[in-house]
């Protein structure tokens, strides 16, 4: 089996209607598929092992950013793959779109690889989780300069390198901010890949609250204050 | 007045330890020892309270009890701070221990069986 391969990390909590499904789809496209189950009730942990995927699970539930930082540490650890794909196992994300973002990171060598839902297309997106998601493109625009148009999406291509430099500390979904403000000061490269996301009535019930956005200012603030300090 | 200075140096202070995540030169032996120098103070404050009316009007206060109010004000913040960053601390480290474990218990799938090792772009 070629070492040098792409793993995929799919932070999974309590994800039982999607996740056998999601595995099995990857697992035809990609060898190394890592569960990271993050404090699961349901035994979404158990369903993705059955269903062929490594599983590293959290005992306690510690949030999505902290769910891909453990599959980060994995694949840094104990993997050769030089590249890690993200992906979210909601049934939100195509496999096909990841299939190709990855081969956009291979033929053009930079260390990540953004999905971009609003330069790509939308399948029943609430209206209200649109707005909420633009504002926060602006914001993140703002904040860290980069020349994105979709700053809450699950599913990347990281570099190996990527990986090696970024280290994912807030907590609940202000991750991803995180993830985006890492990628100009260490000097990494990037480029965004159109997607479609697709939201069913299931990935709609649970998701992200939009009034969440306030939980992530705040987290983003805190951490400013204390690493100007 | 000394006293204005003293509080506001107070403040300032207490403010930018909320900024730091970890407070320098918090070790349990000063918290010891301050606890103890506060035990001594409260004892002879009891015994001699005309010293606390005192010590206040020497630095600008009129009250010996307003005095005591604060430095009792002055000395919760800095406990709510302090206890909070160890909160945050201990948070950290059950963040580490959880992802250990996981690591350590890892059960590795079958990815070698899998039908493609390299991806494939696409027809798009």
């Amino acid at each position: 089996m070629p070492s040098k391969q792409a793993c995929v990390v799919v932070p999974v909590f309590n994800e039982l209607a999607t996740v056998e499904r999601t595995v099995i789809d990857l697992r035809a496209h990609f060898g190394d598929v890592v569960c990271i189950d993050d404090g699961s009730v349901d035994g979404s942990g158990d369903i993705a092992r059955a269903a062929g995927a490594t599983v590293l699970r959290h005992a306690i539930n510690l949030g999505q950013g902290a769910a891909l930082q453990t599959g980060f540490d994995y694949v840094l650890r104990f993997t050769e793959a030089e590249y890690v794909v993200t992906f979210d196992a909601d049934g939100q994300h195509r496999i096909d779109d990841a299939v190709r973002m990855l081969a956009r990171a291979r033929e053009t060598g930079v260390d990540v690889v953004l999905a971009s839902r609003f330069r790509g297309t939308t399948v029943e997106m609430p209206r209200l989780r649109g707005l909420v998601l633009r504002g926060g493109v602006w914001f993140t625009r703002l904040i860290t300069g980069l020349h994105v148009t979709d700053t809450h999406n699950g599913l990347r291509v990281l570099s190996r390198h990527a990986l090696s430099r970024i280290r994912l500390e807030l907590p609940r979904m202000a991750y991803a901010s995180e993830l985006l403000e890492n990628i100009v000061p260490n000097g990494l490269s990037y480029l965004e890949e159109p997607v479609t996301v697709t939201y069913t009535e299931y990935s709609r019930a649970k998701g992200q609250r939009n009034s969440n956005f306030v939980n992530i200012l705040f987290d983003l603030a805190a951490r400013r204050l204390r690493a100007s300090a | 007045m000394i006293i204005k200075l003293l509080l506001i140096a107070s403040a300032l202070g207490l403010g930018v330890l909320m900024l730091r995540e970890r407070i320098p030169g918090d070790k349990v032996l000063w918290r010891r020892i301050g606890g103890m120098l506060g035990v001594a103070a409260a004892v002879v404050a009891v015994l001699w309270p005309i010293l606390t009316t005192k010590i206040a009007n020497a630095v600008g206060v009129t009250r010996g009890a307003d005095l005591v109010f604060y430095a009792l004000a002055m000395s919760f913040v800095y406990y709510a701070i302090a206890t909070s960053q160890r909160i945050h601390q201990l948070e950290h480290k059950i963040l580490t221990l959880t992802r250990e474990l996981a690591l350590a218990q890892r059960t590795v799938g079958d990815g070698v069986s899998a039908a493609i090792s390299e991806a494939e772009p696409s027809a798009e």
